[in-house]
């Protein structure tokens, strides 16, 4: 399904990068890529031994498994968003003067707070899973104390801190360049009569993650600092209904941008393999600003179950679902198969991931939309069919964009690919599904997510899932040792 | 039902796309006119955008009629279950029902969130709510067959979440 990397250069449309060209900010960027790599690799590895010791084959006991299940949470949304960063500062920085400081700054508070959360994990027990429901941090029976719950929240807060940083840099370097940010998504040219001058698909898409993660972080760190407070004084509360509110909002906006920034990859490479340049037409601009009103407003769908929340939300938070995530992303899938439909197009590990990551997150949102449906909420929320879908657009989503922008970095170094990588390539393809297909499956059956220990009849299934998970590894193991193993030629 | 429903479409939908983008790589090799693709993929866009409209609008309205949501109109129930969350046990109070007739469920947590989730014999999810601190939460619900349901925590709860299960016998009517 590959071969060599196309001549980029000749074929270079005005939207792709080109090859050669030295970028401030390069080296740092690698070093998020290697960051996000084996951070990758790692937590994928605890959600191995979580499936495994649900099967049965091994015997991890609850406490651990729910502090793997936490940092597992944690880490994977906090590291696709460092990927998801690194793809947007790198091709961001060819139209606006980004901050190199600033880029250094998040990955400064990143690891700080990386450190806490393990500590907190580790070392001090703490378990409350990545959504910290409020109270659960604080109330754990004993088996974590104040001081792992502090330091899990003020790590959090770190690493909202440093993205907080990077996303008021863009805004700044957006509003410097096209003076707000209307002109920035393209308004002018969406509601107008001709998209000439529009700007680039990477600055639509990194404006709307500004705008959307910015209040999105803000509410987050709200929510962190009261449960921090509620820590240490109990009799300081929240009410329960409002605070899963502020971090479904937080969580649901932060998670969705990650999709939305690592997709800047898919937008500038790909057309250096086809030939064809990815412009911001109108239907790309007008889906962008759709998507950027909706994600904000659909985070209601995971409080269907919450009958106390106010029905006119959850009836929004329904139809949200069917049409938030749509636009953006049937405009970038049909975009992405116009595209790549006789193109010529050689196939590489880039191109190939980035062309998977388009199809895993169009066949993702199914079963996502099935599940934003409230009357069959009601019998899949918070079983296994809920990682099901998201880990197809997750681990073959956003995961392989990260890989495939981490390929294209490489590829600059020289480096060509060979069998291994092609077999790899197929390793986590196949098995990345049909992890993700076991999910749904168990979810189907009434199965139950978040449980450390399993049933006896639901431990075929994760028998299955434990081997899937495997082959997915393998592929990771090879793409990760891969970019590590070029990434040195890149510091330069 | 609800489950078949969600693997049917689930199923028959990702199957479609995975064609779509199989068909679409294998063409990759190809040439063709960049022109004529893009005013085609521009069809494409808009028939698949009004494709959407024509499947969305009356699922979503269809649907929206199936809340488990209980609503005002339906009046008082004459046989209430108060269901308490607490970390990690639940408290039933009465524990047997019968069958045949709406059930008012009122759940609750005593400490942090729970999910009150109801399972058939055989291990379906019949329906659920969250058990939450300071909320009560109604479910209405009539058990057609009799027999043992079990009640197991959909939300995560900390260390004993996974121990939180419990019993509602339903009793034949007589």
């Amino acid at each position: 399904m590959t071969s060599g990397m196309p001549d980029v250069r000749t074929r270079a449309p005005e939207t792709s990068y080109t090859p050669g060209a030295t970028l401030p900010g390069r080296g740092v960027v690698s070093l998020y890529m290697a960051i996000t790599a084996l951070v990758l690799a790692l937590l994928m590895v605890f959600g191995l031994l979580m499936r495994a010791s649900q099967a049965g084959i091994i015997a991890i006991p609850a406490n651990r498994f729910y502090q793997l299940l936490t940092a597992h949470g944690i880490g994977m949304v906090a590291i696709s968003g460092l990927g998801g960063a690194g793809v947007m500062w790198y091709f961001l920085s060819r139209y606006v003067a980004l901050s190199r400081a600033i880029l250094i700054a998040n990955l400064a508070f990143f690891l700080a707070g990386v450190v806490c959360v393990l500590g907190a994990i580790f070392i001090g027990g703490f378990a409350a899973a990545w959504t910290f429901l409020f109270p659960l941090p604080a109330r754990s029976l004993g088996v974590w104390g104040p001081g792992a719950t502090a330091s899990y929240l003020i790590g959090v807060l770190l690493v909202g801190v440093g993205f907080l940083l990077l996303y008021l840099d863009t805004a700044r370097a957006i509003l410097n360049k096209y003076g707000s940010l209307g002109r920035a998504l393209g308004w002018p040219q969406a509601f107008g009569k001709a998209t000439v001058d529009a700007p680039p698909p990477t600055v639509v898409a990194s404006t709307v993650v500004t705008i959307i993660n910015i209040p999105a972080i803000a509410v987050g760190a709200v929510i962190l600092t009261i449960s921090l407070v509620n820590t240490y004084a109990p009799a300081f509360q929240v009410n329960a209904l409002l605070a899963k509110n502020l971090i479904y909002f937080f969580g649901h906006v932060f998670i969705n941008s990650t999709i939305y920034m690592s997709v800047i990859g898919v937008y500038e490479i790909l057309p250096s393999f086809t030939g064809r340049p990815w412009k911001s037409s109108k239907p790309f601009l007008l889906a962008w600003t759709a998507t950027m009103l909706m994600v904000l407003a659909v985070y209601p769908h995971h409080l269907f179950m919450d009958y106390a929340n106010p029905r006119w939300a959850n009836v929004l938070g329904q139809i949200l679902s069917y049409t938030s995530g749509l636009p953006v992303l049937t405009v970038t899938a049909i975009a992405t198969l116009a595209n790549v439909y006789r193109s010529g197009m050689k196939w590489n590990m880039t191109s190939s991931l980035l062309f998977v990551s388009i199809m895993g997150w169009s066949v993702g949102i199914v079963p996502a939309i099935v599940d934003g449906t409230i009357a069959i909420n009601r019998v899949m929320h918070n079983t296994q069919w809920v990682p099901g879908h998201f880990h197809i657009y997750l681990l073959l989503g956003v995961v392989a964009m990260s890989f495939g922008f981490m390929y294209f970095l490489a590829g600059m170094s020289g480096a060509t690919d060979d069998m291994l990588d092609r077999v790899a390539l197929w390793l986590y393809v196949a098995g990345g599904f049909a992890f993700s297909a076991v999910f749904l499956a168990a979810g189907a059956v009434s199965v139950p997510r978040r449980w450390a220990v399993h049933m006896l009849p639901w431990r075929g299934l994760d028998g299955l899932g434990t081997l899937f998970a495997l082959v997915t590894i393998a592929g990771v193991v090879v793409f990760v040792v891969r970019f590590l193993g070029r990434a040195r030629a890149l510091r330069a | 039902m609800e489950q078949r429903i969600a693997v049917l479409v689930t199923t028959v939908l990702c199957a479609l796309l995975l064609a779509v983008f199989a068909l679409v790589a294998r063409s990759a090799s190809a040439s063709g006119t960049a022109e004529q693709i893009a005013a085609g993929a521009a069809r494409w866009r808009r028939t698949s955008f009004w494709a959407l409209v024509i499947v969305f609008v009356p699922t979503i309205a269809y649907s929206l009629t199936r809340m488990p949501y209980p609503s005002a109109s339906e009046g008082p129930a004459s046989i209430v279950v108060d269901a308490t969350g607490h970390q990690w046990a639940w408290e039933l109070t009465p524990t047997a029902v019968p069958a045949g007739q709406p059930v008012e469920i009122r759940v609750t947590g005593a400490d942090v969130n729970h999910g009150f989730g109801i399972y058939d014999a055989g291990g379906r999810l019949l329906t659920q709510t969250q058990a939450m601190p300071g909320y009560t939460n109604v479910i209405r619900y009539t058990f057609a067959t009799p027999g043992t349901y079990r009640i197991l925590c959909l939300e995560y709860c900390g260390l004993g979440h996974h121990t939180m299960a419990s019993q509602l016998v339903v009793t034949a009517v007589r």
